[in-house]
């Protein structure tokens, strides 16, 4: 089983992405436009313990994974759990193209889709599975050569396919990332309890789910009860986002909070400075042990 | 339950399809759309009953309500049309390219007991509700003057012919983006009565309006500064916001937070106080049962299947307040003095279905 740190590091603070105020959203963005300076946050993170980097596949992170395979002797120890797709680019891509001409902009030019589509009218399941393990690959390429042991399917995606109950298409990511990458498939979701019964349903055995879990309930579709219950029956590994509610918990009561939730595996968060990112250890240090050793048994 | 059928299955079509497939008292009787592709893999993954002509599944799929997420041009047509089958209908935003089209569409629902609701998801913001309270709680006093915003990123660069860059179906940021803060504009302030000095331009469309200006009033005499801009790839998404001056202080709001200034005497007991007052998404947002991309597609989804559980002909977003937004879309589009009687708008463009509309009646059932 692969192992996860308790602590990740996340990428929010570095794209723009702040889900409480747009001023500090746009704030941080100008901060960050010199990818410098998202590297050196990224240091300090490091060197404070936390080696796994949650990231989307923004065009952006093909920087540092640049940066991190040029240093080996520097990231030794540096993973990249990989969050795709980068939603924006397919939603503006929808909007220019339609959903066939957004699908045929991201795939590698190999015709695959064009074939298909001159295959008739219906789509054959190896068409599908073709189409969705192209596009997870074309976004994988940015990290060859890098460590990538769990690779995520974004929560705009995976909530998109729940309530469109296309439940085969978390099979098949499942499968592909499992062969290809040999690394462990996991699905960010807004909705996780639901989710959860979903991924039972297909057979899967104790999926990886990370989703927002905080002391408040903010954005935990389903109920906090139902959160708890899903974390109880151990039916799930469970990385925890938003554990802070974007600032509106204080941090020591937000961590004591989780840390102290049955079934809760990791922590992910986002943090701009090393001053923050030690605090943040240093919590989790305190509720849960010590955050710079790998791996809590499962 | 309530059996749904969805027409269009493009960005928003495939978001309303996977919100109410997720609502417990939703039944996805029927999915239409001209892509084979589309639809054949939904039949197929989702296994929702799929037709390719409207008319073919108003006939077949014993619908109650359709939800319509179509290009601009074409609702008009289709919501007679679902009138006249009995069904309500939920339409994505602008809701027509006629005001007065609108108006007799809302006037029609009415007539006909029909709950009908357009896409105008910001009234389910929770931000944008809590703008609404204060106002009509009376904290900012009398209304003089409004800064209304909308920016994002759509149009980047020249590029090739959607029906969102012709005017002629709906398109361009004036319907597409300006509609959303001229929709708030009304909800706060009422119908536009008059507009002036107002600017469509272009930024890298040849055909449709990137950018929109306009100076607009209101019947209480508030007056309002529109700004959009869909070339603006500095914001990572689309960002509407407001600004709003009255004799009681000033209000600063987006989708995430609202922050009100409030000046000595202000009224007491409403849980703001003089001075700076913030709050932000993360305390003002209800809970929804199934999220995607933000809580308010679930919550005005689940409003309008309320509404016609309950019967309830008027309600938010309803036809008649979506008409008053189509008014004042028109109110920018004729020239300067045209008159300045907003009531009494001439349509602006052809009244003629466009070619594609009679293809969609024409396609045969694929299954």
């Amino acid at each position: 089983m692969t192992t996860i740190d308790r602590l990740l590091f996340g990428d929010n603070q570095f794209f723009g992405v702040n889900h409480m105020s747009e001023e500090k959203a746009r704030a941080q963005q100008m901060r960050f436009q010199d990818i410098g300076a998202v590297q050196s946050v990224l240091d300090a993170a490091y060197d404070e313990g936390i080696h796994t980097f949650m990231c989307t596949t923004h065009d952006r992170v093909a920087q540092i994974a640049d940066h991190v395979r040029a240093h080996p002797d520097r990231y030794g120890d540096f993973r990249f759990f990989p969050c795709m797709p980068y939603a924006h680019k397919y939603a503006n891509a929808v909007t220019e193209d339609g959903m066939i001409g957004a699908i045929k902009r991201f795939l590698p030019d190999d015709g695959f889709l064009d074939a298909a589509f001159r295959g008739g009218k219906s789509f054959a399941r190896k068409d599908i599975e073709g189409i969705i393990t192209l596009l997870v690959d074309a976004e994988m390429k940015m990290f060859a050569g890098l460590s990538t042991p769990v690779i995520w399917l974004q929560n705009v995606v995976v909530d998109l396919l729940l309530g469109l109950h296309f439940d085969e298409a978390f099979r098949i990511f499942h499968d592909h990332v499992r062969s290809k990458y040999g690394a462990e498939p996991g699905f960010i979701t807004m909705n996780a309890p639901l989710l959860a019964s979903r991924l039972a349903g297909l057979g899967l055995e104790r999926p990886l789910i990370c989703a927002n879990y905080n002391k408040i309930g903010f954005r935990m579709s389903g109920g906090q009860d139902a959160y708890r219950a899903m974390l109880e029956s151990g039916d799930v590994r469970f990385v925890a986002m938003s554990v802070l509610a974007s600032g509106a918990i204080a941090p020591r009561e937000a961590i004591e909070w989780v840390c102290t939730q049955p079934g809760v595996e990791s922590i992910v968060f986002g943090a701009s400075s090393r001053a923050n990112i030690r605090a943040t250890r240093e919590l989790v240090d305190t509720f849960w042990g010590d955050a710079r050793v790998d791996a809590r048994p499962v | 339950m309530t059996r749904i059928g969805v027409v269009g299955a493009g960005k928003m079509g495939i978001s309303h399809l996977s919100i109410l497939g997720a609502h417990p008292d939703v039944e996805i009787a029927g999915v239409c759309d001209q892509s084979g592709y589309v639809l054949s893999v939904l039949g197929k993954y989702s296994g929702f009953p799929t037709y390719s002509t409207v008319d073919e599944m108003i006939e077949s799929a014993q619908l109650d309500a359709v939800v319509l997420a179509t290009p601009t041009r074409s609702h008009a047509p289709l919501v007679r049309q679902c009138a006249e089958a009995g069904l309500h209908v939920f339409c994505e935003k602008p809701f027509t390219t006629e005001a007065s089209e609108s108006l007799a569409l809302a006037e029609l629902f009415r007539e006909r007991g029909l709950v009908g609701q357009v896409g105008y998801h910001n009234r389910f913001v929770a931000a944008f509700q809590e703008v609404k309270s204060i106002l009509d709680a009376g904290l900012l006093g009398r209304v003089t003057h409004v800064l209304a915003e909308s920016y994002g990123p759509v149009v980047l660069k020249p590029q090739g012919s959607t029906w969102r860059t012709q005017k002629s179906e709906g398109g361009g940021a004036l319907y597409d983006y300006a509609a959303h803060p001229l929709n708030l504009l009304n909800w706060y302030f009422g119908d536009v009565t008059r507009s002036a000095g107002s600017v469509l331009g272009q930024v890298f469309s040849r055909q449709t309006d990137d950018e929109v200006y306009s100076n607009l009033w209101f019947g209480d005499g508030t007056t309002a500064h529109l700004s959009v801009n869909w070339s603006d790839e500095s914001q990572r998404k689309m960002t509407t916001k407001f600004t709003i001056w009255g004799t009681g202080g000033r209000l600063n709001a987006d989708r995430q937070e609202v922050q009100l200034y409030l000046r000595a005497g202000a009224p007491t007991g409403s849980g703001y106080q003089e001075g700076w007052n913030v709050r932000y998404t993360t305390e003002l947002s209800e809970p929804v049962e199934f999220y995607l991309r933000g809580e308010e597609y679930s919550a005005q989804l689940d409003a309008w299947v309320r509404r016609i559980g309950e019967g309830a002909v008027a309600g938010e977003n309803d036809f008649a307040s979506a008409a008053a937004t189509d008014v004042a879309i028109q109110a920018l589009l004729r020239p300067e003095g045209a008159g300045d009687d907003a009531a009494a708008l001439a349509p602006v463009n052809g009244a003629a279905a466009p070619r594609w509309w009679a293809r969609w009646r024409r396609r045969k059932a694929i299954r």
